[in-house]
């Protein structure tokens, strides 16, 4: 897909986050903002997915976990407008009887999700369990995840990153979301990481990095990447982003992790961004 | 006793081991995965038959289990194997969140549960671990009582969809079922018909239940006797229909009073049928070295106090 039509998908998933968590004065906008551009790549031009058969099985088809589960709002958006279901159902975000729970759940069939997140660390297992079996099944899809930056302080995040190296899973593309904040403040604040990509290279990964918020350079760092899959080594993407990105009072500061805004700076940020495809 | 012929005697956890290398040539999609166990668990076999469908994951089993849910979206039905103390508690979140709420088609196998795996001490014999399984939506929760059952079992769960914990040991224990017998989940087993109490028991405390049964009748009480293999779901009517006869009850288990069959047993109870009711189950305390069979009596789950335990009870009727 163009640049620019991505672009136009992403302003409009920018304001459905805003008022998704306004609405219900709830929910993750922060780093929701933040991976917005990506999650609009991947499913509009990155993956390979046929939104109208949605099967739990995924056979044929290229699979995404988002392992931190909280930016639920970007992802829900993404899945209506790529087709997963109405887009009106955004409006059911956090109510009682959605299906588009807090955390992203499959105990109410949403089109789109294959498992529970939100406890963090646990998506990057369930992708390599996942890749293991569509090698099993001599399906030559692959398999993608979002991470936190922040997540990565689980430790169970390295131990998939120990066995995706040692056993070749070479299917998977890990993405994180590297916009150094975490609910507590900066990661170097709360629990320093040191060098990331130094960190991945060492547990044996091909390591990418890219700017988070540069559709060409997502476009052009995603299609490298799928190239790389196949040769013996896990992917992963160190993507610099910034939370809160598109709405100028919530960039760059972690305040806006899990805080909706009020009314009132609902509609500052609603005028920074423009409605391209018709609110829901 | 006759109708209870010892055939040998076995671990349950090599009845683990035979289902799982016949689930093997019987059923593609089953696959394993085990941390760094997989002698303890009996694995090999179907490791060495299914080299593609073996996930050897390392000291890692927040990994295995993730990894487990995973496996389940490509179709495949995952068995996992360590020590039951690591197959729960270690991992109960990530059971709890991939496997249980995401409803996941994984069997959760875990070895060496209890006190019965003796010398190791308490920081591996877990005896709150049906208790942390059965307090999860979806989860089944069975506890097969020798070699038989337990491959029986093994077998059965494959063709459950849904997710299941299966709780097994180490120690050799008379083996006594009907190697025939199909598993039913959820249906529980009447070993022995009698009418002054009803024993209800689970796992390795079920021979346990039938040794006290022998002292039970040479001193004129004819006891009924309950295999509860599947702990979850409970077989209600069973056990009512039991207890309507009976009128008391005593519940063994090699399992912590809190959260075990007898908490469950209890629970139905109180609702259905308020009954006198007595739990052999260890009380609120950790384990420690020591053989198996000195272990269950230092804890007071041995056939003598099942028997002590009937005494009571009936003298509460």
């Amino acid at each position: 897909m163009e640049v620019k039509e991505l672009e136009k998908i992403t302003s409009q998933v920018r304001r459905d986050i805003v008022r998704m968590v306004t609405a219900v004065q709830s929910g993750h906008p922060g780093g929701s903002l933040g991976c917005t551009d990506f999650l609009t790549a991947l499913y509009f031009d990155v993956m390979n997915v046929d939104p109208a058969k949605f099967t739990m099985d995924g056979q044929g088809e290229d699979l995404f976990f988002l392992s931190n589960g909280h930016i639920s709002p970007v992802l829900y958006s993404v899945l209506a407008h790529r087709g997963y279901f109405e887009v009106s159902e955004l409006g059911t975000f956090r109510k009682l009887g959605t299906r588009l729970q807090g955390h992203p759940s499959v105990s109410k069939s949403l089109p789109g999700v294959r498992i529970a997140s939100g406890s963090l660390g646990q998506g990057l297992s369930v992708a390599v369990g996942a890749a293991a079996a569509k090698k099993l099944n001599n399906d030559d899809s692959i398999v993608y995840t979002l991470h936190g930056d922040g997540e990565l302080q689980e430790g169970q995040i390295w131990e998939a990153a120990m066995y995706a190296a040692g056993n070749k899973v070479d299917n998977l593309i890990a993405t994180i979301d590297y916009n150094h904040k975490q609910i507590d403040g900066d990661i170097d604040e709360v629990l320093p990481m040191g060098d990331l990509s130094k960190k991945w290279q060492a547990f044996g990964w091909e390591v990418l990095e890219m700017d988070g918020h540069n559709m060409t350079e997502i476009l052009a760092t995603m299609a490298k990447a799928k190239e790389m899959t196949g040769n013996g080594k896990p992917v992963v993407i160190v993507m610099t982003t910034i939370m809160g990105k598109g709405v100028d009072f919530m960039m760059g500061t972690h305040k806006w992790h899990g805080s909706p805004p009020s009314n009132e700076q609902e509609a500052i940020a609603l005028s920074q961004l423009e409605e391209t495809l018709g609110d829901y | 006793m006759k109708d209870f012929e010892i055939q040998n005697h076995k671990d349950t956890r090599s009845g683990f081991g035979a289902g799982l290398s016949e689930l093997g040539k019987t059923n593609e999609n089953v696959v394993a995965l085990c941390a760094d166990l997989t002698g303890s668990l009996k694995m090999d076999a179907f490791r060495d038959e299914n080299p593609d469908r073996f996930f050897q994951v390392g000291i890692a089993e927040a990994n295995m289990i993730g990894m487990a849910a995973g496996l389940t979206i490509g179709g495949k039905i995952p068995f996992t194997g360590t020590f039951a103390n690591f197959s729960t508690g270690r991992v109960y979140d990530q059971i709890r969140q991939s496997v249980a709420y995401s409803n996941k088609n994984v069997k959760i196998c875990a070895s060496h549960a209890g006190l019965t795996l003796g010398e190791d001490g308490a920081t591996h014999q877990i005896l709150e671990d049906i208790g942390l399984m059965k307090m999860l939506p979806n989860m089944t929760v069975i506890s097969p009582c020798d070699y038989n059952e337990t491959k029986a079992a093994t077998i059965a769960i494959a063709e459950h969809d849904g997710p299941v914990y299966l709780r097994f040991g180490r120690p050799k224990v008379p083996n006594f079922t009907d190697p025939n017998k199909k598993f039913e989940i959820g249906k529980a087993d009447v070993l022995r018909e009698g009418k002054d109490v009803t024993i209800i028991a689970t796992g390795h405390l079920v021979w346990k239940a039938i040794e006290a049964s022998e002292v039970l009748l040479a001193n004129g009480i004819n006891p009924e006797i309950i295999n509860i293999h599947t702990i979850k779901p409970l077989d209600e009517k069973a056990v009512l229909e039991s207890v309507n006869k009976t009128k008391c009850v005593v519940t063994a288990e090699e399992h912590m009073m809190n959260g075990g069959l007898g908490d469950s047993i209890a629970q139905l109870l109180i609702r259905k049928m308020p009954t006198p009711l007595e739990m052999v189950a260890v009380d609120d305390s950790f384990g420690e070295s020591g053989t198996g069979e000195e272990l269950l009596s230092k804890y007071n789950i041995n056939t003598a106090n099942i028997v002590e335990a009937v005494e009571r009870v009936i003298s509460r009727k």
